[in-house]
């Protein structure tokens, strides 16, 4: 990354004056209300007005929401947690030329190499984002990343297993889930390399760690990426709780007869409902009044593209690319879901 | 938000994420199997705020100050990159829904708006265990359920049982028994409803946890939201009990 003129606008959050080192020559004399100094006050507020906050928080429907925002965040924290350290290892611990040695030279064979090296890596959708990222910051090519970033959290043998457990006596289930995740990984992965353009991807600056002690850049890369993602994984842990108690199973009835529309339905709530991909297995089990290929999508899709993940690539990657990526990862997995669907079950 | 705020937020969410762990709370909202993923992921983020303390108070050279500004490659034309790093401070609702809120786990409200769990056959097509000693003998719902709907209560017949969960309204307002069963966190919790006959607890609000005594019954419902059948039970008594350590299923 060439060093250059740092626009001063851009440094709204390390570089507050106030709060620098001491020694560093003090810009301006006067202090100003530094965002330590909001936070200070805004948890002081919290704790005196404390149970005038819990009593927001009654009536049903809110104390639902409640329950389902902090446990979809609880359950997301160590994976998040996992996927930020690993990422920042990748950032600081693993030299640039490792991934030229380990990865084919040509990139069109470096997607499938990605892709299977998903199934290897055990975690959630959660993890797999910021070391998508940071494996395109070392300087892996896009495609593979995104491979890697599709592939991971829907092949791995957790998710594998879990679907077993879920769908016993149906292993044709578990097959089609991973051949097809995998297909569609793959597929968006040689997308990119025809389609793609490297500016649609805008990484957020990150503290420039070449020049810091290993360990200093390491703990800068975590808090970095944990504040990052972590924020961003927060807006799509709200907007699931909301799809969550705002739409009444009752309404998918209806759809369910439906070959094609219950398809589309099933990937519609693949993508609102924001399920961990160790998770989603049995709550299609329980969508007994849907096809097998219906579910089927619905378990293709779920890892790859729903409002989680899009929130936390927009933080990752950038919305230029959201926009294009979501909804073309979206319809490969339905396309892809469906075909296996049709032949295999 | 400049980096010691960052290191309060982060101190303050591992902390939070710790002290669910080693309370109870955490068990209303995931599996008790997270434990000691939860308490590894709260040690890194408090060992993370304090480093970020400690850096930024020790100050490093002058020279190592961390330039975050600096790998701007291009001008923004939608102000994203200008964003990121307040999207940090959302991370202070969490903290405040496990210190302050702790919302309670699941009840009746989420049971009454998805389908009953569908019941499973016994494992490799053998028959059901038997049920365990006592009298009354204790039995999960969704155990009750499986046996009741798929071996016609066989295994069941002639055994006084005890069911604890809580009260929820079926439709038509007569109560039901469910408990909510978590594959991973609470986001896919699903209730496994079982239909009350007999002397049903039927002035009692939703949401009250019970423990119910009775005897298989061949009666069967079915559950209106996703039209799986629901099982019944014969109740003789039941009594309001305190709401388990472990609320789900």
């Amino acid at each position: 990354m060439p060093p250059s003129n740092a626009s001063p606008e851009a440094i709204d959050w390390s570089a507050a004056p106030d709060n620098g080192p001491p020694g560093k020559p003090a810009p301006r004399p006067e202090r100003r209300i530094g965002s330590l100094e909001v936070l200070a006050a805004l948890l002081v507020l919290l704790v005196v007005f404390r149970d005038f906050v819990a009593g927001l928080v009654s009536g049903a429907a809110l104390q639902t929401w409640t329950t389902v925002f902090v446990s979809v965040l609880v359950q997301a924290v160590p994976f998040l947690v996992f996927g930020v350290v690993l990422s920042a290892v990748i950032a600081v611990f693993v030299p640039r030329s490792f991934w030229a040695k380990a990865l084919p030279k040509h990139p069109a064979l470096a997607v499938p190499a990605a892709g299977m090296a998903g199934v290897v890596l055990p975690g959630c959708e959660c993890g797999s984002v910021p070391i998508a990222g940071s494996l395109i910051r070392r300087g892996v090519t896009p495609a593979a990343a995104l491979a890697f970033l599709l592939a991971a959290p829907a092949i791995n043998p957790i998710v594998l297993t879990a679907t077993a457990v879920a769908f016993p006596g149906k292993p044709e289930m578990v097959i089609g889930r991973g051949v097809a995740s995998l297909v569609v990984a793959v597929a968006m992965g040689w997308l990119w390399l025809r389609l793609g353009k490297a500016e649609w991807i805008r990484m957020p600056r990150r503290p420039d760690l070449d020049d810091m002690s290993r360990a200093r850049a390491f703990w800068a890369a975590c808090r970095h990426d944990v504040m990052h993602a972590g924020g961003f994984l927060v807006l799509g842990a709200a907007a699931a709780a909301t799809i969550n108690v705002v739409v009444p199973e009752s309404w998918l009835q209806r759809l369910a007869d439906q070959p094609v529309l219950s398809v589309l339905a099933l990937a519609a709530l693949a993508v609102l409902l924001s399920i961990c991909s160790e998770a989603d297995a049995f709550v299609a089990a329980s969508l007994s009044q849907f096809s097998l290929t219906s579910r089927l999508v619905f378990l293709v899709v779920g890892p790859m593209v729903d409002l989680k993940l899009i929130a936390m690539q927009t933080g990752v990657f950038g919305r230029r690319f959201v926009w294009r990526f979501a909804p073309a990862t979206l319809a490969t997995a339905i396309l892809v879901g469906s075909g296996f669907g049709v032949v295999l079950l | 938000m400049n980096r010691l705020a960052q290191a309060v937020v982060l101190l303050l969410f591992g902390g939070a994420i710790l002290r669910a762990s080693f309370t109870d709370l955490y068990l209303r909202y995931v599996k008790e199997g997270l434990r000691p993923f939860l308490i590894g992921a709260g040690l890194l983020l408090v060992a993370a705020a304090v480093m970020t303390i400690w850096y930024s108070l020790r100050g490093g050279g002058a020279g190592h100050e961390e330039h975050d500004g600096h790998a701007e490659h291009d001008d923004d034309d939608d102000g994203h990159g200008h964003h990121e790093p307040r999207v940090g401070w959302l991370l202070i609702l969490p903290v405040l829904g496990l210190l302050l809120v702790a919302p309670p786990a699941l009840g009746s409200y989420a049971a009454g708006q998805a389908g009953t769990v569908a019941a499973a056959a016994p494992a490799s097509g053998s028959d059901y265990p038997p049920l365990p000693a006592g009298d009354p003998a204790p039995i999960g719902l969704l155990d009750y359920a499986s046996r009741a709907l798929f071996d016609s209560g066989r295994s069941l017949t002639g055994r006084t049982l005890k069911l604890t969960g809580f009260i929820t309204p079926a439709p038509d307002g007569k109560p039901m028994l469910a408990r909510m069963v978590l594959s991973c966190c609470a986001a896919d919790g699903r209730p496994i409803k079982l239909g009350l006959a007999g002397k049903a607890p039927n002035e009692v609000p939703a949401d009250t946890w019970v423990e119910v005594v009775g005897v298989y019954t061949a009666q069967k419902g079915k559950d209106p939201v996703n039209d799986a059948e629901v099982a019944y039970l014969e109740v003789s008594s039941w009594q309001e009990v305190p709401q388990p350590k472990q609320p789900y299923a």
